[in-house]
Order: C-alpha cells, then sequence, then structure tokens
C-alpha cells in the first residue's frame, strides 16, 4: 500500500489507548491484524485484536540453536526481536493450492482459486522484515510472470512497522544494510518509548493511506524530547547488534570458491534439516503435489515451501544432482549471499538471524563467511 | 479484471500421436479455445497429465506450421502419462518458456548441431527452419547419436535430410549389431568428419550433459569458439519462470536464463560438481 | 595403382608430414582393397601393421559365443585402423570387417618397429601421431561406456 508519496506531516505521539484505537481502526477499515503473539513459547505472527494480545513484558533471549523467552522489568509490548515466523507466510503460503482439474465428457476443464479474501494490516513488522519483504517483491514480482496470488495478497497490504528497539543475540542487519531503521516501504511505524514512565509511541507516517488512519486516532504532535528519544532507541539498537557480517566482496568471495573445505566441514555438522529456509524471510523456494481424488474425477495442484536442503529438491530423472550436504549448505549460503545479487539486484540475507537461532546445532552464517574469508588471508607455507 | 494466473495452464486437445520409437513419441497439440502462443525454437512448455503432474518438455516443431509437436520419452510418472495419451485427449500446456537457439546470431556462417538421444527433437525445431532458409547459412551439418539403431528418431524425416545435398548428416550409435548399416561411436568422435569451418561456426548442442560437455571439448579443439558453442541445459523445474527456485544453476535459473545457453557463460559452472 | 608415398602423405593421418619421414614410411607401405563383408583382420592374428583408409568404412567387432557379434566403433575414410602393432605381443585385439568395398594404405609394421629403433626421429614423429589417438579413442570409450541415453541413467 505505500506508495512514493511520503506526507509531509511530522510525527505524531500515541499511548496504549492510541494502539488499540489503531488496532480498531484498522479492523473497522476492513483488514485483519496480524501482529507478535506468544505461542508454544515462542513469539510468533498471528491474528489479534487488542493490545492485550501483545507479548507484553516479554523478550527473547537468541544465540545460535537457542532460543528462549525471559520476562522483561517493564511493560514494553514489543520488547523482543524477531521469532521463529517471518511474514513471507501470509504472502506466500506455506502450502498453497494453486487450481483444481475436474473430469469432463470431453476431457476436462480447470478451477482458478478465487481472489483472497482477506486484506491484512501486518502489526510490528521491522526494517530487516520490510527489507525482506521488498526481496520477495523482486521474486514474485519482477519477472515476466508475475505470481498472481502474491500480488493480490500483497496489493492490499498496510503495514506498520516497528522501529526496533531490540536486537537479539543473533541479529546483524547492521551488516547488512537493513536495520534497524525503517526508512521507507510502510504506511505508519511506530517506535515503542519506555522513558519519563510514560509508555507511548512515536508514530511515522509513510503513506496516505497511513496518514488518512493516524488521522482517525487519538494522537499529538511529536515533540523535540520525543525524537531524541525515539533516535536513542535505535541507535542503541544499532549498537547491541549480536553478530556481524563482512559483506566486502562477498559475492565474488563465496562463488570464487565452490571447492573450499570449509563446505566439506560444516556438512559434517548440518543435518540438512531445513530449518534455516523455512524461517527465513526470503528464501522462495517451492515443489508442487499433484493430488488425485479416489475416484479419479478430480485433481488439484498444491505449492508447498521447499528446500534446497532436500534430497528431492535437484532430483533429476535417475537421481538428485546434489547428493551431498556439503553441496546442499554451498547452494544455500553462496545463493543467499551471492548469486543472490546477480538474480536480483540485491544481497538475499537481511541480517535477521533466524537461520542461526533455529538451527538445531548452531550453524552460523556470519561464522562460515568469517571462516572462508579468514582461511584466504593466512599466509600458505610452503 | 484479474491479471492471468502464470500457474494455470491452457487446455489443449492431442491432435495426433507419432510413435517415434519403443518409448518415445511426438504428439501434436491443438489448443481447445483460442490460438498455439508464438514460441521459438528451443523453448519449452510444461505439459500437464491430469492427476500425475506436470514436466518441461522442448518443441519440436515450428510456430505458426500445424499443431504445436512436442516429443516425449516415457522415463518417469508424467512422460509415461503423456506418452499414453491418445488422439481426442486432454491435457494442460503453459508456456512458452526459456532461452531460444540464437539462429539469427548463426546466419552467415556454418551451423553444427549436435544432437543425442532425445535432444534431437529440439533441435529439430532449430533445422527445420534453417532448411527452410537455407540460403541464409553456409554449410549445414546434423550430427546425432543415440543408443543404438532401434532407438533412432525421426526416421521417414532423417532420410530426406540425408538426401539432400545441402545438408550433412552424420548418424551414429553406441551399440550396434553387425546388422547395422552405420557408424558405430560416440557423437564428438564424428566431429572431425563434419565440413565447417570453425571460425564461422555456431555449434547447437543438445543431449546428456555429459555427452554435450565430451561434444563442447571436441568443438574447442576443432577451432570453434566458446562463445559460439550452444547447449541446452535440463534441470528439475516446478514453476518454469523463476519463482520455484529449483533449477538453479549457479547465478542462472534455468528455466528463464535457458535452457540454451553460450559454453562460455556455463563452462565453469558445468565442471562443478553437484551444482 | 596410384604411388603410396602420394596417398599417404595425402591422408589426413599424416598431415604435415616431414617428406624425409614420409619417405621411410612409403618404403614400407602398399596399397590394399577389400569387398565389402571381408574381415580385414582377425582377433587374435599378429599385428603387422596399420590401415590408412581412403574409402569404404570398417567396423571394429568382438565376436561372443552364442550370440552376435557385438560392434565396438566403426571406422571411416580418412581414418586410421589398428593399433595393436605399438605394443606385444603384437595381436589383433578384435576383428575388422569391411562394410563397404574398402580401399587403404597398409603401413608395414615390423619395418617401421626396427626403423623407429635405429631412428629416433621417426619413432617420436610416430609417437606424437599415435598418441592423441589413443587419447581420443579412451575418451570415447569412456563416454560409450556411460550409456548417456540408456534407459536408468545411474
Amino acid at each position: 500500500m505505500p506508495e512514493g508519496h511520503v506526507p509531509t506531516a511530522g510525527e505524531a505521539i500515541i499511548d496504549r489507548e492510541g494502539l488499540q484505537a489503531l488496532l480498531d481502526a484498522l479492523g473497522a477499515r476492513g483488514f485483519s491484524v496480524i501482529g507478535p503473539r506468544i505461542r508454544d513459547e515462542a513469539i510468533v505472527y498471528a491474528p489479534l485484536r487488542n493490545v492485550a494480545d501483545l507479548p507484553e513484558g516479554w523478550t527473547d533471549r537468541q544465540d545460535g540453536g537457542r532460543y528462549r523467552l525471559e520476562r522483561r522489568g517493564d511493560r514494553a509490548l514489543f520488547g523482543y526481536a524477531v521469532g521463529p515466523h517471518s511474514w513471507k507466510q501470509f504472502l506466500f503460503p506455506p502450502r498453497q493450492r494453486l487450481w483444481q482439474a475436474r473430469r469432463t465428457e470431453a476431457g476436462f476443464d480447470l478451477l482458478e482459486e478465487p481472489p483472497p479474501s482477506e486484506r491484512w494490516a501486518f502489526l510490528g513488522i521491522r526494517a530487516c522484515e520490510l527489507h525482506a519483504l521488498a526481496i520477495q517483491d523482486r521474486v514474485f514480482l519482477g519477472g515476466s510472470h508475475p505470481d498472481r496470488s502474491y500480488a493480490e495478497r500483497r496489493r492490499d497490504l498496510f503495514l506498520v512497522a516497528l522501529q526496533c528497539g531490540e536486537p537479539s543475540g543473533t541479529c546483524f542487519c547492521v551488516s547488512m544494510e537493513t536495520g534497524p531503521k525503517a526508512s521507507s516501504g510502510f504506511d505508519l511505524a511506530l517506535t515503542e518509548l519506555l522513558g519519563d514512565g510514560s509508555h507511548r509511541f512515536l508514530v511515522e507516517v509513510g503513506s496516505r493511506a497511513g496518514e488518512e488512519i493516524l488521522a482517525a486516532i487519538p494522537h499529538r504532535s511529536a515533540g523535540e524530547a520525543d525524537r531524541r528519544e525515539a533516535e536513542a532507541v535505535l541507535d542503541s539498537t544499532a549498537s547491541r547488534m549480536g553478530r556481524t557480517l563482512d559483506t566486502r566482496g562477498i559475492r565474488e568471495l563465496l562463488q570464487d570458491h565452490p571447492e573450499h573445505p570449509r563446505w566439506e566441514e560444516v556438512a559434517t555438522r548440518c543435518l540438512a534439516c531445513a530449518n534455516c529456509t523455512m524461517v527465513c524471510p526470503t528464501c522462495f523456494c517451492s515443489t508442487v503435489e499433484d493430488h488425485t481424488a479416489l475416484t479419479g474425477e478430480s485433481a488439484e495442484r498444491t505449492r508447498l515451501w521447499d528446500s534446497c536442503f532436500s534430497l528431492d529438491f535437484s532430483y533429476l530423472h535417475g537421481g538428485s544432482v546434489r547428493k551431498e550436504i556439503r553441496s546442499r549448505y554451498r547452494q544455500w549460503i553462496t545463493h543467499k549471499l551471492s548469486t543472490w545479487f546477480d538474480q536480483f539486484g540485491s544481497s538475499g540475507c537481511v541480517g535477521c538471524g533466524r537461520c542461526i537461532t533455529w538451527c538445531p546445532v548452531g550453524i552460523d552464517i556470519t561464522e562460515e563467511v568469517r571462516a572462508i574469508r579468514s582461511s584466504l588471508l593466512e599466509p600458505t607455507h610452503a | 479484471m484479474r491479471s492471468p494466473d502464470p500457474f494455470v495452464p491452457s487446455l489443449f486437445r492431442v491432435d495426433r500421436v507419432r510413435r517415434e520409437s519403443a518409448d518415445t513419441v511426438t504428439l501434436g497439440l491443438l489448443p481447445i479455445q483460442g490460438e498455439i502462443p508464438a514460441f521459438r525454437s528451443g523453448q519449452f512448455f510444461m505439459l500437464y497429465a491430469f492427476g500425475i503432474g506436470e514436466i518441461p518438455v522442448s518443441v519440436s516443431g515450428l510456430w505458426g506450421q500445424g499443431p504445436l509437436l512436442h516429443t516425449v520419452r516415457a522415463v518417469g510418472p508424467v512422460s509415461q502419462a503423456l506418452c499414453r495419451l491418445r488422439p481426442g485427449d486432454t491435457l494442460g500446456v503453459r508456456g512458452p518458456y526459456g532461452s531460444p537457439w540464437p539462429l539469427p546470431q548463426a546466419e552467415g556462417g556454418d551451423l553444427l548441431l549436435i544432437a543425442g538421444g532425445l535432444g534431437l527433437a529440439p533441435l529439430r525445431s532449430a533445422l527445420l527452419p534453417a532448411l527452410a532458409e537455407r540460403e541464409r547459412y553456409g554449410r549445414i551439418a546434423l550430427l546425432y547419436g543415440a543408443r543404438s539403431p532401434a532407438d533412432l528418431l525421426f526416421g521417414e524425416e532423417r532420410s530426406d535430410w540425408s538426401s539432400r545435398d545441402d545438408l550433412q548428416v552424420e548418424v551414429t550409435v553406441d551399440h550396434a549389431s553387425p546388422a547395422w548399416r552405420g557408424s558405430v561411436g560416440v557423437v564428438p568422435a564424428r566431429i572431425s568428419h563434419t565440413r565447417f569451418a570453425p571460425e564461422r561456426t555456431h555449434a547447437f548442442v543438445c543431449g546428456p550433459e555429459v555427452m554435450m560437455r565430451y561434444s563442447a571439448a571436441a568443438l574447442l579443439g576443432a577451432g570453434v569458439p566458446p562463445a559460439r558453442i550452444f547447449l541446452s541445459l535440463e534441470r528439475n523445474m516446478k514453476c518454469a519462470f523463476a519463482v520455484c527456485g529449483r533449477c538453479q544453476f549457479g547465478s542462472t535459473f534455468i528455466c528463464r536464463d535457458g535452457p540454451v545457453f553460450a559454453y562460455d557463460r556455463i563452462s565453469r559452472l558445468l565442471s562443478l560438481r553437484e551444482l | 595403382m596410384p604411388d603410396p608415398k602420394v596417398v599417404l602423405v595425402r591422408h589426413p593421418f599424416f598431415a604435415g608430414i616431414d617428406p624425409s619421414i614420409s619417405e621411410t614410411l612409403a618404403e614400407c607401405a602398399h596399397e590394399v582393397s577389400f569387398p565389402a563383408g571381408r574381415f580385414l583382420a582377425r582377433e587374435g592374428e599378429p599385428a603387422s601393421g596399420f590401415l590408412l583408409l581412403e574409402c569404404g568404412t570398417v567396423a571394429l567387432e568382438l565376436h561372443r559365443p552364442g550370440r552376435m557379434p557385438i560392434v565396438l566403433e566403426t571406422l571411416h575414410e580418412g581414418e586410421l585402423v589398428g593399433t595393436s602393432w605399438v605394443i606385444p605381443p603384437y595381436r589383433w585385439s578384435c576383428d575388422v570387417r569391411a562394410l563397404d568395398p574398402v580401399r587403404a594404405i597398409v603401413v608395414d609394421a615390423r619395418c617401421l618397429r626396427g626403423k623407429s629403433e635405429s631412428d629416433p626421429k621417426l619413432g617420436y614423429e610416430l609417437l606424437k601421431r599415435f598418441l592423441p589417438l589413443f587419447v581420443q579413442r579412451l575418451e570415447a570409450v569412456r563416454l560409450q561406456l556411460l550409456d548417456v541415453y540408456g534407459e536408468t541413467p545411474t
């Protein structure tokens, strides 16, 4: 929904009631609001209606292969980083029927899927995730055959961004230049302010639709102190990144070393479980399945998330091309950090850290790059 | 008005079926509604068999000349189902996709078509237009290798091609009994028996990847510049328009950037294992 | 009969050869012809030389008891037949059968082997021309072995 026009109105301040009013206003305009909620001891993205649905007073501790929710000492509503979910599940569903076929006297007919019935508002989408969204936009919409279902879901989206106040131990958006500040691509952006004993949100407007919603909810103009506090939040986040990734020459670094011994080394740890690709907000690989009703009268085609870590992914009549885990890990990281530039003009990594946190053995994309880079700097001994 | 859904095929009807060998047929397809979409030699379509699935198949004919022709070999569930289709049956078709053989670029020089097995089908779609505008090319040669004499495709047409004096046809098989009167040996070995001027030749190669690698090496050895050697590659693909991610080959998507690639662009990738 | 030396220096296998060497080769060469179907050599026979095909095609065949012989390779105009003369025990390793009427230059290896020992320049020239042939045929056999067009790729 954000368009080129950026309203000139200055930032506003809303309080907790204002945030509830925002949810109500979005609901009144036909949006189903999706936002962070606690499910199964993790913060996930799910439908919500009330401020009380948000994970108030919770934060997350993240490291390689580790994720744990902990209590905060305050009532922050957004005091955590990203969890196992990414927003891609809504625009590119993990399982999605593409069409159905029905037998007829003459042969068969095809039934297309209806347009989506819901319009979504994403509450709390962070800078790294907005970048991931933009990356998936290029994948699904930038080619010669735009993906219609993605386009239809994307078109009506209302985006309430969150200026990130709490990086995790696996975050590295600063290295990827995707955060922590969201500067465009949203309708509204919130910075949660907890200082001075008053819980409030600084609201930036990124589109006409955002401007219209803001006008409909109680707010006041932001003052200089509010702005300074909001800047301090982002500065603090930027200074507390859990990881760093040196991206200099990374495209060549990976493409030029397909036979590096590190691929073999990481393969001894990698389980090829595909967790990293499932939690990644930009991974877009998929497969299809065909099902036929037992009567043989109807059939349907379904698209499912797939992963370059599965053996079946590279199957070519007779066998899989990437039999070894080393080849599959190499494919994933080389695609993500290197060939993505050739294909879509940017990195495929936004530095959200999910692949590190959710790897059952704690393989760290930043560490793997560091290992390859540093091995090339070592002097070779004769 | 909704935009078209690129995943939804169009319905075509089988107009004719020609058996090429024990496991290979050529299907002639006509749209149930509308026209056959414009395509170029070397491109491919996704063919859907009801309830079974969808596979990429290169065109073996020309646009604007009768039905859409696809030559299919029964090797997997979908290709087996396609090979069982009979005239009047319905199937799903979407496309065309991918890069064509660069015929216009080859004009004015010699043209070498090197086919292995089913690879003759996509190259037939390059040979026919070249023969139709024969005067635009120098020498034209077709080198065709198959497993055995019984596996050779397009029998009648090949004898027509062999009888032309403006086309050199070299056919060779890997295995034969003494009853076979033709050549036994591999395709790359036939390159040295082919008349062409390497520095002004374009070579189009289609067949199993190993056969293409050996052929490219023989062409390089004969002096054909790597930028003028074109291979048609194959990988697993589901969408055919670069969103399913499966056919990635280095930076390329074979469905979008290929299947036809200039050798100089992919030679390094071809040498990598399990890419 | 044409002069074997003229045919020999014009044959692709000896393209660009030093005249003094072609002179020596010609001393060991004579022309032969075979009708279609005739065996030029049989497996196990002494390999006393090689043939430079001027026209016609020959098949290299292996016979198998109770089954049809298998054709290993066909060789055509401009190609060389026979490499068994290079290494002991100097015996043909397969049958060689003419598929069409064949005309060829036979080079007597018994004569060449002796001359190569005493004339390293001749020996080296032969080595340079035969070695690529061995490599090309080895590569071709590898590719053939793969059965790349087979039904079940493995």
